[in-house]
């Protein structure tokens, strides 16, 4: 019953070269600054649905959690911490009326973290409204899709932003602003998605651990499209079962989720420069005071295709991207299997192992390490009455020596609190390697939730 | 009026000549089949309460809906409510009499649908001492049989029948099946493990008919003769052709119903 691995340690990467082209830049409110208008919205809304409520229930639901963290190695610099609680809470409100066939509900999410004031965040994770017709289905508002079938890196999972200060394995997503018409037919699926409004990235602060190195100001990100994130973007999904085979062919039209890091140069009186010289116009005179990366998000056409054949215990994976944007296209690819041994040594466990490669045509280039990796893991199910289970995974550089390794495992005490053990550590990780700056953020974490 | 159930499988066998043993309990799973078939749909909650030998206690509540299907195994919605960690879990599965059934799991935190693996028919049903396949659609060809005797259980009149899996993975060697002759369900059953040991035993109380037809349980009760433990389970809110159609069983469903 739990959810997909979890197991790929993804850096957010650092490109070297400042070969932006030198876009106005768009500047953001930190992400504190518009929470407490956020807040006040969503008291709003969550009013709303309470007045709604005489209709019929209102389901409330949803867990917080307290997480301590710690660090196995000092810092490299000296305002990072060596540990840190963090405290969480996501309540959901659900109401339906109309026989079912219309529904609402609202989950925001907050964070507040005592070692990084960025990863102290709210979001709306969902605000959807959803009506079922006859022959098609209708949902408007602010939620979560989920494409894709592998384990270690979801490829083709395109419609919502990393929340990436959550947990650097890339699951955890921001809420998209979201139209989508869903037709099922017996020719499959056929979804069609409108999305106005794009979420930027979140990423560490300065005095954030696991980040890259410098450290990025999300303040300083800019967009290829003029619309910045005003820009509408589209997508086109059909999906289908036929016999073993699930399969997905998708098409996104719209801006990368995924931006490119580009060295960007603060001179002493504040202006940006991205020449790393100040001051940025005329001949130079000093260097920059301070060196930030700036998230430059690029407009993009990707193509995918996700494929799992289910054949007895193994499962086959495939998601396949061809993407293009302004200045190159690519291909890249996750592959691999899933294999499940049943019931080990007479007992109720579950014994699965998951291989997959990674590839990225971008190489080096990448906007992430995995250009070109081995990931195998091991996922050990007890199936108690606990729900105890245990995944270590390790994925390895194909071309260096650079391993990251994960073990989580959770369990659940009584019936309504959960405990959950989560180690990440890197090894053999080159200068070079975009993993670099992570070489001294080994961690181990707790995380105790009460689910209500 | 009932017939008694020795007569009426005697009369569903080759005429005058003597059934096999065999033959006679073939002859009684598809005479309960078919006076439990043309239910359409079927909706249910039930309760489940697993019981350690120490006496700890721990729920799961689902919801289940399910879809006579003709000519093939039925195909159901499970939804669950507790514990509540797996809230808003789903498992939507399609089932064969004896090919692999097609299953799914809808994972809620990450909107996730998942095509699973149905090869683990012996495997605990979220920890409970009910197996998968202890919970899987009955269809007639997925074991083979034989009438063992009639016997007195509880002061009800009873026929024995052993089924042998004729499906692969699965658990057991044979289940010795007590039917109630009155009513044609089962009330008691023996599960014997691959090394034809007594594993557990199911008995199954409180039978109420719905639109004159459909006999369905209150209440089960496995219990593991092997460690002891033992899980329960009530059942409510029966509801019978409620209109739901195949467009209620699909991975899109799958994602949206709770």
């Amino acid at each position: 019953m739990r959810e997909g691995d979890g197991t790929v340690l993804v850096a957010p990467a650092a490109r070297t070269s400042a070969d932006d082209d030198g876009a106005p830049a768009t500047f953001t409110a930190g992400p504190m600054r518009g929470v407490a208008v956020r807040a006040r919205a969503i008291l709003a809304a969550a009013s709303l649905l309470a007045i709604a409520s005489p209709l019929g229930a209102l389901e409330v639901s949803g867990r917080v959690e307290i997480e301590p963290r710690a660090f196995l190695h000092a810092p490299e610099h000296p305002r990072q911490k060596h540990h840190g609680l963090s405290f969480a809470v996501q309540p959901e409100f659900y109401h339906s009326f109309d026989d079912d066939r219309q529904s609402l509900v609202f989950t925001p999410f907050l964070r507040l973290d005592t070692a990084d004031d960025r990863r102290s965040h709210f979001d709306v994770r969902e605000l959807m409204y959803q009506r079922v017709f006859d022959d098609f289905e209708l949902r408007a508002g602010i939620g979560r899709v989920f494409w894709g079938v592998t384990e270690s890196y979801h490829l083709v999972d395109v419609i919502n932003q990393t929340d990436l200060v959550e947990n650097i394995d890339l699951e955890d997503k921001l809420g998209q602003p979201l139209v989508n018409l869903t037709l099922a037919r017996d020719w499959g699926v056929l979804d069609l998605f409108v999305l106005p409004g794009f979420r930027e990235r979140t990423y560490p602060g300065r005095e954030g651990r696991l980040r890259p190195e410098p450290y990025v100001d999300t303040g300083r990100a800019t967009y290829e499209s003029g619309a910045g994130r005003d820009r509408v973007d589209f997508a086109v999904r059909w999906s289908n079962a036929i016999g073993d085979f699930d399969i997905g062919v998708a098409h996104f039209r719209g801006t990368s989720r995924e931006p490119r890091l580009l060295p960007l140069g603060i001179c002493a009186d504040g202006q940006p420069s991205p020449q790393l010289q100040c001051p940025p116009a005329g001949p130079p005179t000093a260097p920059p005071a301070e060196v930030v990366l700036a998230p430059r998000y690029e407009v993009v056409r990707r193509t995918s295709l996700d494929l799992q054949a289910t054949k007895d215990a193994t499962l086959w994976k495939l998601e396949l991207l061809l993407e293009s944007g302004q200045r190159d296209s690519h291909v890249a690819w996750v592959g691999g299997f899933e294999y499940t041994w049943y019931g080990i040594n007479e007992s109720d466990s579950d014994l699965g192992l998951l291989v997959e490669h990674l590839f990225d045509g971008r190489g080096a280039r990448a906007p992430h390490p995995l250009e070109n990796d081995l990931f195998a893991g091991v996922r050990l199910a007890l199936n108690d009455e606990a729900g105890t289970d245990l995944v270590a995974a390790v994925i390895a550089d194909a071309e260096g020596d650079g391993t990251a390794v994960t073990v989580e495992a959770s369990r659940r005490i009584g019936d309504d609190w959960k405990v959950e053990l989560e180690a990440r550590a890197w090894n053999g990780v080159e200068d070079d390697d975009q993993l670099a700056p992570l070489r001294r953020d080994d961690y181990v974490q707790l995380t105790l939730s009460r689910f209500f | 009026m009932l017939l008694p159930i020795v007569l009426l499988a005697t009369t569903l066998g080759h005429g005058a000549h003597a059934q096999t043993p065999e033959e006679k309990g073939l002859a009684i799973a598809r005479e309960m089949d078919r006076r439990d078939s043309g239910w359409k749909d079927q909706r249910a909650n039930l309760v489940m309460t697993l019981r350690n030998r120490q006496g700890q206690e721990s729920r799961r509540e689902l919801r289940i809906s399910t879809l006579e299907v003709d000519g093939d195994g039925d195909k159901s919605l499970t939804l669950f409510d507790s514990p509540r960690d797996v809230k808003g879990t789903a498992f939507l599965s399609f089932t064969h009499a004896t090919e692999p059934d097609d299953q799914w799991l809808y994972l809620p935190a990450l909107k996730r649908v998942k095509r699973i693996s149905s090869r683990n028919k012996s495997g605990s049903f979220m920890g409970s001492e009910f197996a998968y396949e202890d919970l899987s659609s009955q269809e007639v060809d997925k074991f083979r049989y034989k009438w063992l005797r009639d016997e007195a259980l509880d002061g009800k009149q009873t026929t024995v029948v052993e089924y042998y899996p004729a499906y692969e993975n699965s658990g057991y060697t044979r289940q010795v099946v007590w039917v109630d002759s009155e009513i044609w369900q089962v009330v008691r059953t023996e599960y014997y493990d691959r090394k034809n040991a007594l594993l557990k035993t199911l008995t199954i109380d409180g039978y109420r008919q719905y639109l004159d037809k459909h006999w369905r349980a209150d209440a089960m009760h496995m219990v593991n003769n092997q460690t002891g433990k033992s899980t329960s389970i009530e059942w409510s809110g029966y509801r019978f052709d409620t209109g739901l159609t195949d467009s209620d069983f699909n991975r899109n469903a799958l994602k949206r119903t709770r």
